[in-house]
């Protein structure tokens, strides 16, 4: 029987909740790291065993962690993020330029092939590599030549925070970066060009048409589809279906198209996930009810889905990487809210329940299968 | 021997307990003690000030002798009480909430 590994990154510090494959009855282990912040802890596709955690810390900064044994054990690996030549600036608050500086990884990305290959989107936004599980980082530095010195920072600050690899093509990556947009390699990272054409942010920028400014909360593609793009942007939720060649939105029916994760099932490309957030000001579910919202039909067409999930005097948020699908065949939805709660549902969502209520607030959620 | 203490957190990250000792030639400063430190934790690199800087990080300060250190020079030489031994060279996490 196969067994599941819920690979949770807090405020302060990471824990593994661990189940067979009914998801019914689960085990806490953690914290480790404690006291720091996990932005996100993530296994390799080709070898379960192999974790990688990003802990960061105001006082002690970036600290990388890699497990050999599926996180019974760590050892720190390479830390230094440094950009290649010289980064220059960047769009700041004030409107003046600022200089680029590294602050903390956000984003783990392995390789599905090679567990000793991973992508890691940091904060100030710039996308890094390494090819001997963390011994070294290289900086793919032709993403921030994509009018890098128009990029600002968000609420969040300027971070990379999705990477998607496109399984058809090794060479064509996908990263989105807030709040600057998404972007798109098809030369392995040597080149990137803007994705952004048919996001439209009247509220947020001058031109609600920028080619880059744009503030991207979250991207999610099915593996069988790789020219699929699904986006939960600032406000308004994107779909593509040409590689970001063009962009158009498939809120519909949702209560509030502010949010901030977005995912899709394991088995069904049509099937999509969000949650809604009453609105960047507030971040906390419309009318206190913690609704995930599904789309069977890639968009436009939602229902709420409730059942055990609670539905009132709920405000908690749901932040970008707090949202994870596991493969098995029935297929598991998992979330993490900032009031520490870890929901799962083993029924693709039709029915929650909580594995854990009280841990620190939660950064990030990574669904493994485990042979 | 220098003796140096340092904040828990580094502890855990260098799997170490008590007060570290470290080999430095004279003159002894601030920037030779964390070179010490980081050549024989390399966890540590990074943490204690930042790598592309090499300044000390923000949140970090150094005590010794009941005095704030933070602020010197990390070229300058630390008290010789300190450079002999006698004294800790204690580097704290700074009071920042969280």
């Amino acid at each position: 029987m196969s067994s599941v590994r819920i690979l949770v990154g807090t405020r302060k510090g990471a824990f593994i909740l661990r189940s067979d494959e009914r998801r019914k009855d689960w085990t806490v282990d953690g914290p480790h790291f404690p006291g720091w912040e996990v932005y996100h802890i993530t296994g390799t596709p080709s070898d379960p065993n192999r974790l990688y955690a990003s802990q960061t810390s105001g006082w002690f900064g970036q600290v990388m962690q890699r497990s050999n044994d599926g996180g019974a054990t760590w050892e720190a690996v390479n830390n230094e993020f440094a950009y290649k030549g010289d980064p220059g600036t960047h769009q700041w608050y004030d409107g003046t330029q600022h200089p680029w500086e590294f602050k903390r990884v956000w984003h783990l990305e392995p390789s599905p092939t090679d567990p000793d290959s991973v992508y890691a989107g940091v904060e100030d936004a710039a996308l890094f590599h390494t090819a001997d599980g963390g011994k070294s980082w290289t900086e793919l530095a032709g993403l921030r030549d994509v009018k890098g010195s128009l990029w600002q920072p968000g609420g969040g600050g300027m971070c990379l925070h999705t990477i998607i690899l496109s399984p058809d093509d090794p060479k064509r990556m996908y990263v989105a970066i807030s709040a600057a947009g998404a972007f798109r390699t098809t030369d392995g990272g040597e080149t990137w060009s803007s994705i952004n054409r048919g996001l439209k942010s009247e509220f947020e920028l001058p031109d609600a048409d920028a080619e880059v400014g744009h503030c991207v909360h979250s991207i999610a593609m099915h593996p069988s589809r790789p020219e699929t793009l699904f986006m939960q942007k600032h406000w308004d939720v994107m779909r593509s279906d040409n590689a970001g060649d063009l962009w158009h939105e498939v809120s519909g029916n949702l209560p509030s198209d502010f949010g901030f994760p977005i995912a899709v099932h394991a088995h069904e490309p049509e099937t999509i996930y969000v949650v809604p957030i009453l609105s960047d000001s507030y971040h906390y579910p419309p009318d206190g009810k913690l609704r995930v919202y599904r789309s069977r039909s890639g968009g436009n067409e939602w229902e709420a889905l409730t059942q055990g999930l609670p539905q009132s005097d709920c405000y908690v948020n749901i932040l970008r990487n707090a949202f994870a699908v596991d493969t098995l065949e029935s297929c598991g939805i998992y979330f993490g809210t900032t009031g520490g709660q870890v929901y799962a549902s083993a029924d693709s969502g039709d029915t929650w329940a909580p594995i854990v209520r009280d841990l620190p607030p939660v950064l990030s959620i990574e669904a493994q299968v485990v042979p | 021997m220098i003796r140096v203490t340092l904040p828990t957190h580094l502890r855990t990250l260098a799997h170490i307990t008590g007060v570290v000792e470290v080999e430095v030639d004279a003159p002894v400063t601030q920037r030779r003690i964390v070179d010490a430190i980081e050549a024989k934790y390399p966890m540590l690199r990074g943490t204690i000030r930042d790598s592309a800087t090499q300044e000390r990080r923000a949140f970090v300060r150094f005590f010794a002798l009941d005095e704030d250190l933070s602020h010197e020079s990390p070229d300058a030489e630390v008290p010789a009480e300190v450079a002999n031994g006698s004294q800790v060279f204690r580097i704290i996490g700074a009071m920042a909430g969280g």
